[in-house]
């Protein structure tokens, strides 16, 4: 059987006191797209440095690309591209210089990083700010770049710790289609994010973490099917009528929320279920019908508590 | 071919100087002329007008260049050491994205400290040419003490370093600048022997690397004879050098490898 790109057993970070990464378990195959999923602060972050060699483990085993972080950072961080949540690029220095400057650390020759970065501005729509300083560039642009320096040295394995948090609608979609061209090209990807939609168009395969844990672990298909049902349905009503319709709405669901504003109705057939309750005389102002998505499944798991 | 890592640094480091260097060629060649403009001319005349016993036969000019010689690569050196590293954890983030890369800490430190260097050689040159310009020295024998002026320069950078990587507020950082980077400078024994000071403050004077430089760049350009023997200002300075790197590297590590 061929070496996973990534294991990970029995891993746990803590911070003084605090736990950031539980004793989770892991495995990342070469060619896939593999997602960590969770809320802010579940520790999705402290595992990427932990992959990235630039975090020491509390406990456990991990290895990367069948070395160990520990001792052979160095070694990892030449074959590894990370993208970092936080925006580090040198905005003094042009588009080109960013490129040039990150290139040399991995003591890529000028005249090869000279070639990478054309084909790497080209990759990712920056031709043309070669040589614009990095400062006044767009949030989508800057991603982008970041996105293109972590590719400098043709890297096996990608980490991205949540590529396309605060882009516009426009600018997610530009990530996601060269993410996708990435993942088409053979690049192992790690993706850490909170968005559900991004995990269900990206991944493969994930992870839900939620307090250092791993809660949940399988493809976006294959999660929703157990975690949720096929379809939703989100009922409005009345100021009264929602407490009424509860105790006929709970017979025809196979899990439901009763939230403030609205009932969610899991179940596996919407349109029967719409049926259902309209012959015993339950009528909402609004119903909305929908498929599952991860945010069922990942609202399941994690809560829909504010965690800050 | 492939550069040792530190030399990578040092080669980023010149990357994003030769974007600021016109600013630090003001510094370079300014700060020796003013100071030896206003100090050694201005108040040498007034000082020089008394012979005194101190002093002996030495102009005030040539008393104090090479002490200014050793104080200005200290100002340098802390300058260089403590905001890049900063910046580098805090502001540029420059840091961050070095170490995501192959590159670890200690070539950070050691990229860093090849770089102020560097700096200093270029600084002290600098000064040793302002000097001679002035004629309060021979050409030869400023530039004979330029090693030392770049030592004393180093003996600040590291502990610098590790203070800059250590201190978490930029509040601290800024009154240690105000509190402790005037008096060193003030007391090191570039403007009066330290022995002039009330009798409390000479040991303090003395554990600053400052005044070990100053009179390192003294014996060397005006011949004074040294208060302690060569090798032990020599240790001392390579010693505050050395502890520096070794905290700084501790530091750098706690704060990025976490």
């Amino acid at each position: 059987m061929v070496e996973s790109l990534v294991v990970g057993r029995g891993l746990s970070k803590n911070f003084g006191e605090f736990t950031a990464v539980d004793n989770i378990n892991f495995q990342i195959q070469a060619g896939e797209v593999f997602g960590f999923l969770g809320p802010n602060g579940a520790g999705k972050s402290s595992t990427m440095r932990m992959i990235g060699a630039t975090s020491p483990a509390t406990s456990g085993y991990l290895r990367v690309l069948g070395m160990d972080p520990m001792t052979q950072g160095v070694k990892i961080r030449a074959r590894l591209g990370v993208v970092p949540q936080e925006d580090n690029l040198d905005r003094e220095l042009s588009v080109y210089e960013n490129l040039l400057t990150y290139g040399r650390y991995f003591n890529i020759s000028r005249a090869d990083i000279d070639l990478r970065t054309s084909e790497l501005l080209e990759f990712v729509q920056l031709s043309e700010r070669r040589d614009s300083r990095v400062d006044p560039l767009s949030g989508g642009m800057k991603r982008r770049l970041i996105i293109a320096r972590g590719l400098i040295n043709q890297p096996e394995l990608l980490i991205l710790d949540e590529p396309t948090t605060g882009l516009d609608p426009q600018a997610r979609h530009v990530v996601w289609d060269r993410l996708y061209q990435l993942k088409q090209e053979g690049v192992t990807l790690i993706i850490t994010t909170h968005y559900m939609d991004e995990a269900e168009q990206l991944c493969d395969r994930l992870v839900v973490m939620d307090k250092g844990r791993i809660v949940a672990e399988g493809s976006p298909k294959a999660l929703i099917e157990r975690y949720s049902t096929r379809d939703v349905l989100e009922m409005r009503f009345e100021d009264r009528d929602q407490e009424r319709a509860m105790p006929i709405i709970v017979k025809v669901a196979v899990r439901t929320e009763n939230l403030p504003d609205k009932v969610m109705i899991y179940t596996d057939n919407a349109d029967e279920a719409v049926a259902r309750l309209s012959r015993r005389g339950v009528h909402p102002i609004s119903t909305l019908i929908r498929r599952s998505t991860l945010e069922d499944v990942f609202l399941r798991l994690t809560g829909r508590q504010l965690i800050e | 071919m492939t550069t040792p890592r530190p030399l990578l640094v040092v080669e980023a480091e010149y990357r994003f100087y030769r974007r600021t260097w016109r600013g630090t060629v003001l510094t370079t060649w300014l700060r020796p002329i003013l100071f030896l403009v206003a100090m050694g001319m201005g108040l040498g005349t007034l000082i020089d007008r008394n012979t005194n016993e101190i002093l002996g036969d030495i102009g005030y000019l040539a008393f104090i260049a090479p002490g200014l010689m050793a104080a200005s690569a200290m100002q340098t050196a802390i300058t260089e050491s403590s905001w890049p590293v900063r910046t580098g954890i805090k502001w540029r983030k420059n840091y961050w994205a070095q170490i995501s890369t192959p590159l670890t800490p200690g070539d950070l430190l050691t990229g860093l400290m090849i770089w102020i260097f560097i700096r200093l050689l270029f600084v002290s040159t600098a000064f040793a040419v302002v000097i001679w310009i002035f004629g309060a020295a021979p050409f030869g024998k400023a530039l004979a003490a330029v090693p030392a002026a770049t030592l004393t320069g180093m003996a600040f950078a590291s502990p610098m370093a590790a203070l800059a990587a250590w201190i978490k507020e930029d509040s601290t950082m800024v009154a240690l600048f105000r509190f402790s980077i005037i008096p060193l400078f003030l007391f090191s024994g570039a403007f009066f022997p330290i022995d002039q000071l009330p009798n409390f403050l000479q040991p303090i004077a003395m554990i600053s690397p400052a005044w070990h430089g100053v009179e390192l760049c003294r014996r060397i350009i005006i011949d004074i004879p040294l208060t302690l023997p060569v090798w032990t200002e020599v240790g001392y300075l390579a010693a505050a050098l050395a502890a520096g790197w070794w905290a700084a590297g501790r530091q750098l590590t706690r704060r990025l490898l976490v």
